[in-house]
């Protein structure tokens, strides 16, 4: 049943693809027709639901995007990973989805809501955000567990939580934190207002925090690195425009600039 | 007066029902809705986990704590605003209710930026040995601090159906300020106290945006209930709408309290305005 539904939509989709290639003009949506014929061949509105990790750098690819490809628009959507797969599942119109887990992107693909496989296009790391003043005199990760040394982490529920749990489990430090903060955005507010003396975050949430905290790198993070991947929305009315963004990411400009980001090569 | 009002017109058009009754649906079709979802199969593990047991005495006892705050800083303030006359009195009024249409998450980073470390008071508090930022009693402050207006609003209202003329009558037979005020005042009033009161809990008990910005989530320390939903969420959304339900039934308790509240208070109040009047009369 489920494999005979499967097929049926890839030679739907199939065949929307001959009929956009064909006949661009005549089966591009009316609103968009306009500006189309400018430069690139693409055009529509393609909605990318993205973890809040690539706020910084999906808006400048989809910056590029639309230079590129004038007819074309990208609206974006960051949320957790876990609340936007939530959201596809229950049927929000988005394109593309990337998610900072593999975790959330198998949810979608095992309710075969994806179009085709995912890629992964980054990888991200845990780092030790303090003040800038560093007030607990944080060195290593070791430092954390001092007494009297209020750390902030995500907790296990969120990737970064759980990243954290593995870093703690390969470093064998047991950490003692004030808070657990249910996405990493709340973990680097407290240590931005002074509240926290350290939070775990990522390498790319350090870089973006800019002169607002200082990122103190540890060798044990390797041992939990978080894996980005990027796909397609099975449900999705605009798959080639939705292929066309997921390429730039993955291709040398989307790495570049998620390079720039803090991002490591998957 | 108003009794008489109600029981001479009650002609309400019949459209004006269809639209009410669109109301009611968008409050009441969402948690059928929620209710629709729960796994019943396995509602009492998913509530007695130990996670939400701690969240859930955690927001009973945070709540409970801010209630008593409310009121004892309530009071005076309804008493003030409602009895009183001085400059500014207006603006105070205003700048009280202001967390009633204040996002949560802004009291929170209000909160913080004066009880936190780097806060207006935060750093003299420290020195005393008072450290506030991820304690309990940083819930405690914020809910206070969202479910205050509700105690002020409800009493205040109280205090001006109730009149004064109770409180002249015994100012004029000798009684001092204090002795009127717990003698008749606070008597009078006390079906509108509680009724605020119990929306201050419920306030407080509902109490998220402020609590996750000023005072951080760890379990058994500021994981209140709502917290835990919003973290429950995340991975395992049974266990979200049983707390949620949880919660839901907990706010219809409340909110039938409330409301009983001021209607045990009615005969109270009509049996003080009719014999107060004569008394006043009599007085003057």
């Amino acid at each position: 049943m489920s494999t005979r539904t499967h097929v049926k939509t890839a030679l739907a989709s199939a065949a929307l693809l001959v009929g956009l290639a064909g006949c661009a003009p005549a089966s591009t949506p009316p609103a968009a027709s306009a500006p189309a014929e400018a430069t690139g061949r693409l055009s529509g509105t393609v909605t990318v639901f993205a973890a809040a990790s690539l706020k910084a750098s999906f808006t400048d690819l989809a910056a590029q995007f639309e230079a590129k490809n004038p007819g074309a628009k990208v609206m974006l959507s960051f949320a957790g990973s876990s609340d936007l797969a939530a959201q596809i599942a229950q049927g929000a119109p988005a394109d593309v989805f990337a998610s900072a887990d593999t975790k959330n992107m198998a949810k979608l693909a095992d309710a075969r809501l994806l179009d085709g496989a995912a890629a992964n296009f980054a990888t991200n790391v845990l780092e030790i955000a303090v003040p800038p003043s560093n007030p607990a005199s944080i060195l290593s990760f070791a430092d954390l567990a001092k007494p009297g040394v209020k750390v902030v982490l995500c907790a296990s529920q969120v990737p970064c939580g759980a990243a954290a749990d593995a870093v703690e489990q390969a470093a064998g430090v047991t950490l003692a934190p004030v808070s657990e903060e249910s996405s990493v955005t709340d973990v680097l507010g407290k240590v931005t207002s002074g509240e926290a003396d350290a939070g775990l975050v990522y390498v790319t949430d350090v870089k973006g925090a800019g002169e607002k905290v200082k990122g103190i790198a540890f060798p044990e993070s390797s041992g939990a690195a978080n894996t980005y991947p990027i796909a397609a929305v099975g449900s999705s009315r605009n798959k080639e425009l939705a292929r066309a963004f997921i390429a730039l990411v993955t291709g040398a400009d989307g790495q570049k600039i998620l390079g720039e980001a803090g991002f490591g090569k998957p | 007066m108003t009794t008489r009002k109600t029981a001479t017109y009650t002609g309400i058009p019949g459209w004006i029902y269809a639209v009410a009754a669109a109301g009611a649906l968008l409050v009441v079709l969402p948690l059928a809705a929620m209710v629709a979802r729960v796994n019943w199969a396995n509602f009492i593990p998913l509530i007695t986990s130990e996670s939400s047991l701690t969240a859930l005495g955690l927001s009973l006892r945070t709540s409970a704590a801010s209630t008593v705050l409310c009121i004892v800083l309530g009071v005076p303030l309804a008493l003030v605003l409602a009895r009183g006359s001085f400059p500014g009195q207006r603006v105070l009024r205003s700048l009280v209710l202001l967390p009633l249409v204040l996002p949560p998450v802004v009291g929170g980073i209000a909160l913080l930026y004066t009880f936190g470390r780097q806060g207006l008071l935060g750093r003299t508090l420290e020195v005393a040995g008072l450290q506030i930022a991820f304690s309990t009693t940083a819930v405690v402050l914020a809910q206070t601090f969202v479910a205050l207006p509700f105690l002020v609003v409800s009493l205040e209202g109280a205090l001006r159906i109730a009149g004064s003329r109770y409180e002249s009558v015994a100012a004029t037979l000798g009684a001092g300020p204090s002795t009127v005020l717990r003698r008749i005042t606070l008597p009078l009033v006390l079906p509108g106290l509680a009724s605020g009161a119990v929306l201050s809990f419920a306030r407080s008990l509902g109490e998220f945006g402020a609590t996750l910005t000023f005072a951080g989530s760890l379990q058994g320390v500021t994981r209140t209930l709502p917290l835990e939903i919003y973290l429950q969420r995340e991975t395992d959304a049974d266990a979200a709408v049983a707390l949620s339900l949880v919660l839901v039934a907990v706010a219809i308790a409340v909110v039938a309290l409330a409301y009983r509240g001021p209607r045990a208070g009615r005969p109270v109040r009509a049996e003080s305005t009719t014999p107060a009047s004569a008394t006043g009369g009599a007085v003057q």
